[in-house]
């Protein structure tokens, strides 16, 4: 199975891309689906300190489990309004 | 409740009739407006991008929470996406209730919370270059917040 991963603003712009198509496995967490991203988009290990998640568009902890199939979004810190 | 992230112009006067009520004696509306400077350099435009069903959702939740906590009738709350000009539009709140002080006060609170809580993010075009703004920095958070990691 597979995990979607969402990228945004200045998260997408160093990786050159929105959607990321990634394996996932029993036992994933965000951190572990954030570093399998990682290992594909080295450039966005600077990003990491102020990221935020979310699964299936709820916020999430790094140490959450992604169950296969799931939307996993890379939040930077926002700045809406 | 009038809830809605769009790359279209925000219309004040839809919001209002949208949280229009009989038990209303005041209708509060905020615009967040694109402003031509920040942190001391000319701004040109903004860019604002967005996770937008999961900002509806966080948008729906945080009116939900206004029309708990401060008794509110009704609640808009809109965002916009894409490019925006100076003197645009980008956020709008309206909101009805009973009596004004708590509608000052909703709308304020509301701001905040969209500004920590929402994803959207906005780009800063200045005339020899462009970031994004990563934090409300109008609150004092550069970073997410601890509670949320």
């Amino acid at each position: 199975m597979n995990v979607t991963v969402l990228l945004f603003a200045s998260v997408a712009d160093r990786a050159g891309t929105r959607r990321v198509e990634l394996p996932c496995a029993a036992g994933d967490t965000v951190a572990s689906v954030r570093d399998r991203l990682l290992e594909r988009f080295p450039q966005l290990a600077a990003a990491v300190p102020t990221l935020m998640y979310a699964i299936n568009e709820e916020y999430a902890r790094e140490s959450d489990p992604v169950p296969a199939g799931a939307t996993l979004a890379m939040i930077p810190p926002v700045s809406g309004g | 409740m009038l809830i809605r992230v769009t790359p279209d112009e925000l219309d004040t006067a839809e919001a209002i009739q949208a949280v229009g009520s009989p038990a209303a004696g005041a209708i509060n509306v905020f615009l967040g407006v694109v402003r031509d400077n920040n942190m001391g350099r000319t701004v040109q435009y903004l860019e604002y991008d967005a996770y937008p069903s999961m900002a509806e959702k966080v948008m729906r939740e945080l009116a939900e929470a206004a029309k708990e906590r401060f008794g509110l009738e009704d609640c808009a709350v809109l965002h916009r996406t894409g490019r925006l000009e100076i003197g645009e539009a980008s956020l709008l709140i309206a909101v009805s209730c009973g009596h004004r002080a708590e509608s000052f006060e909703a709308g304020h609170w509301l701001v905040n919370e969209i500004k920590k809580k929402v994803p959207v993010w906005k780009k800063e075009v200045w005339e020899d270059g462009e970031a994004w703004v990563e934090g409300p920095e109008s609150l004092g958070i550069q970073q997410a917040p601890a509670s949320m990691r």
